[in-house]
């Protein structure tokens, strides 16, 4: 992928003038359009594949080389079977064609049957069948993902995903918020020894922690538990940092204000300084809910029975299955990558100026 | 709907405040306005301090003890045994001759991932961040194509991939559609480790573009139409004003891409296991491996091998903590 993108070095340069207001399109801009069309192709050819794959029935998906669409063979209900047959195009001995519906294979034979005339069966060579394709999208690759005793309790999954997400998310804001408010709006002894030991944690990455986090959860009985995946990672020092700097910037005079009119410093925090701080909220909320829905390496410390397992976990133990069901993992996959892909369509513009100026994910 | 929710959580918000503000008021009276921010601060620090800065000390405890129990009163001290057992090697540059060969191949593996990873990233999105800085159409549209991917989560993209470059997958169709045969992408080394690299480029160079573009765009205008005024070439201008204005930016964005290439784990662990063999292995890995995959679980050199790979990083992150302070003082 990238290989293609840098094998032409002469070419370098043309993309490299930023230059702007040009009305007419020079062989640059052509060059810069060829790039971002093959970045499309390239970023979202593999998801969109993966979509279409996922609406396939299982035959369908073990054909070699795949079909671009969904496509399956049409069935149709005849007289004296209980099952539907399918449908084939058969060219008949005299060379006219005719369409058939096949009952059974016989070695290299297929006994048809006429649709319109049950009594009326032959017997044809496999090769002097085609079989009659119409595009059929597989939605019960989906549906079957939430029927009850199906063995695969997407709805667990989900919830479990949703429980700690939406969980961790409403305590990560709180106490980041209640924090930052410490930190921006009162002046105290150790306010700095605080702060450097909050954003100290920046220098201690959750891989490098793990066993003692581990051992930390365990002697509370939480491994197992979706509460020993919501705790460890509920104070984010990126989350405070963000916040104290946007409340850094609320006037104190509003504080004074309200102080004098006796408000609690509890209310001045919940009811003044809490929803003036939106916008830095919702950026952290934004990260928050994103990175909780894509964990992977504390849930499969901590999750170890298939119950509480979340999506993230049940994908990567579907694929390891000895007989992996692709069609029914391929619907999960799209499903598990549904949310945060509405998440980006919506608030793609908070998103990308919370990465540009922080820098964190 | 939306306004049913919201007067939900607004209901939910309001009586939760309810519930605290009478404790708050108490203990306003109780400690004096001077330590109520000690109470704001409470529940923060002490998640900082119980999953953050005491794991921390622990894990250095657990570099030094032995045995398989979990709770470190049970564990006797050995001293630098974990250590030194991991370093135990008749010749540095073949693991299988170490006594933790799986540490020795998951370290030269890393060692080999993060460069080449890094110096891909960076070009990749660099090329990318200048082609969106020009003036072209549906900017918007394009910058969402090549930052999807960071939202996506790493299982999602190890399986998208592994759908794509299996044995009966596309890529082979198109292969065979030219002609070509079949590659087994995941079954044989050099290209599994070729697409562990690739693909974690595709799943996280978004990122990267789209703080190169920041960069890009805080240059100003008037430079490049001094530049043009001097009829200087486009390659000129960027060698001599991008790059050089982008600097900043850029070592932020190499130091940063380090960080989190030293610890990839997610998608290689769902794309190849780490696999064939331990061709994909990563030092990430390895921990994960002795500490909580394999029985018995070796908790000590777990914790020697995190905390060798924590030198490292924080060494890295204080340079980009250097670099970034730097970076926005102008």
């Amino acid at each position: 992928m990238a290989e293609t993108t840098l094998s032409r070095p002469g070419s370098i340069s043309a993309f490299l003038g930023a230059r702007r207001g040009r009305r007419r399109l020079d062989w640059t801009d052509w060059l810069s359009y060829g790039y971002l069309f093959l970045g499309v192709l390239i970023m979202f050819g593999p998801v969109a594949w993966v979509v279409l794959s996922s609406l396939k029935s299982p035959t369908a998906l073990t054909e070699f080389p795949p079909t671009m669409l969904p496509y399956a063979t049409e069935t149709v209900r005849v007289e004296g079977f209980d099952t539907p047959l399918e449908l084939y195009t058969v060219t008949l001995p005299d060379g006219t064609t005719k369409q058939m519906a096949q009952i059974r294979r016989i070695g290299l034979q297929a006994q048809m049957v006429d649709p319109e005339n049950p009594e009326e069966r032959i017997s044809v060579p496999l090769a002097d069948r085609t079989p009659e394709r119409a595009i059929a999208p597989a939605w019960n690759n989906y549906t079957d993902l939430f029927a009850p005793n199906s063995g695969r309790n997407m709805t667990l999954y989900a919830g479990n995903s949703l429980f700690i997400t939406i969980v961790a998310t409403v305590i990560t804001l709180i106490i980041n918020a209640m924090a930052a408010f410490a930190l921006s709006k009162y002046r105290f002894k150790g306010r700095d020894g605080a702060l450097m030991a909050i954003l100290a944690t920046l220098m201690i990455p959750s891989t490098v922690v793990l066993v003692p986090v581990f051992m930390i959860v365990a002697s509370m009985g939480l491994v197992g538990n979706l509460w020993g995946v919501i705790l460890p990672s509920v104070a984010t020092p990126t989350g405070v940092f963000l916040l104290r700097q946007y409340m850094l910037t609320i006037p104190d005079e509003l504080i004074e204000a309200a102080r004098m009119d006796h408000a609690s410093e509890w209310r001045i925090f919940w009811r003044i300084v809490l929803p003036l701080s939106a916008p830095a909220l919702a950026v952290v909320a934004i990260f928050s809910v994103m990175s909780r829905w894509n964990d992977f390496l504390l849930p499969l410390v901590m999750l170890n029975r298939p119950d509480t397992f979340t999506l993230q976990l049940a994908l990567n133990s579907f694929q390891g299955e000895n007989v992996v069901q692709y069609h029914y993992l391929l619907a999960m996959t799209v499903l598990t990558a549904l949310p945060v892909a509405l998440m980006f369509v919506v608030l793609q513009r908070y998103i990308a100026s919370g990465i540009a100026s922080t820098g964190i994910k | 709907m939306t306004l049913s929710l919201n007067s939900l959580v607004g209901t939910i918000g309001s009586l939760l405040a309810k519930a605290v503000e009478p404790i708050f008021v108490a203990l306003q009276r109780l400690l004096g306005i001077k330590r109520l921010p000690w109470v704001f601060l409470l529940p923060n620090l002490a998640a900082v301090v119980l999953f953050s800065l005491l794991p921390v000390f622990i894990n250095v405890y657990y570099s030094i003890s032995g045995s398989d129990r979990l709770y470190p009163t049970e564990r006797p001290v050995i001293g630098l045994d974990n250590f030194e057992a991991l370093a135990r090697c008749q010749n540095f540059l073949d693991p299988s001759t170490c006594s933790q060969d799986l540490f020795w191949r998951a370290l030269q593996n890393t060692v080999v991932f993060v460069p080449v990873q890094v110096v891909l990233m960076v070009l990749v999105s660099l090329l990318t961040a200048v082609v969106l800085n020009r003036d072209i159409r549906a900017r918007g549209f394009f910058r969402g194509v090549f930052f999807f991917p960071v939202m996506l989560s790493p299982v999602v993209v190890a399986l998208v991939w592994k759908w794509i470059l299996q044995r009966e997958g596309i890529l082979n169709a198109a292969f065979n559609g030219m002609g070509l045969q079949s590659v087994e992408w995941l079954v044989r080394p050099d290209s599994a480790f070729s697409w562990a690299i690739a693909v974690t480029v595709w799943a996280n160079m978004g990122f990267y573009t789209l703080i190169l573009l920041a960069g890009l765009q805080a240059i100003p205008r008037d430079v490049y139409e001094a530049a043009k005024m001097d009829s200087a070439s486009p390659w000129r201008q960027f060698t001599r004003i991008t790059l050089p204005l982008l600097r900043p930016t850029m070592l932020v964005v190499v130091v940063l891409a380090v960080i989190r290439s030293v610890q990839t784990f997610d998608e290689l662990y769902v794309l190849t296991g780490g696999g064939p063999g331990s061709a994909t292995t990563l030092i990430i890995q390895y921990i994960y491996e002795r500490g909580f995959a394999a029985q018995p679980r070796n908790f000590g050199l777990a914790a020697a091998a995190s905390l060798v790979v924590g030198l490292v990083l924080l060494v890295l992150t204080i340079l980009q903590m250097r670099l970034s302070r730097k970076s926005y003082n102008g």
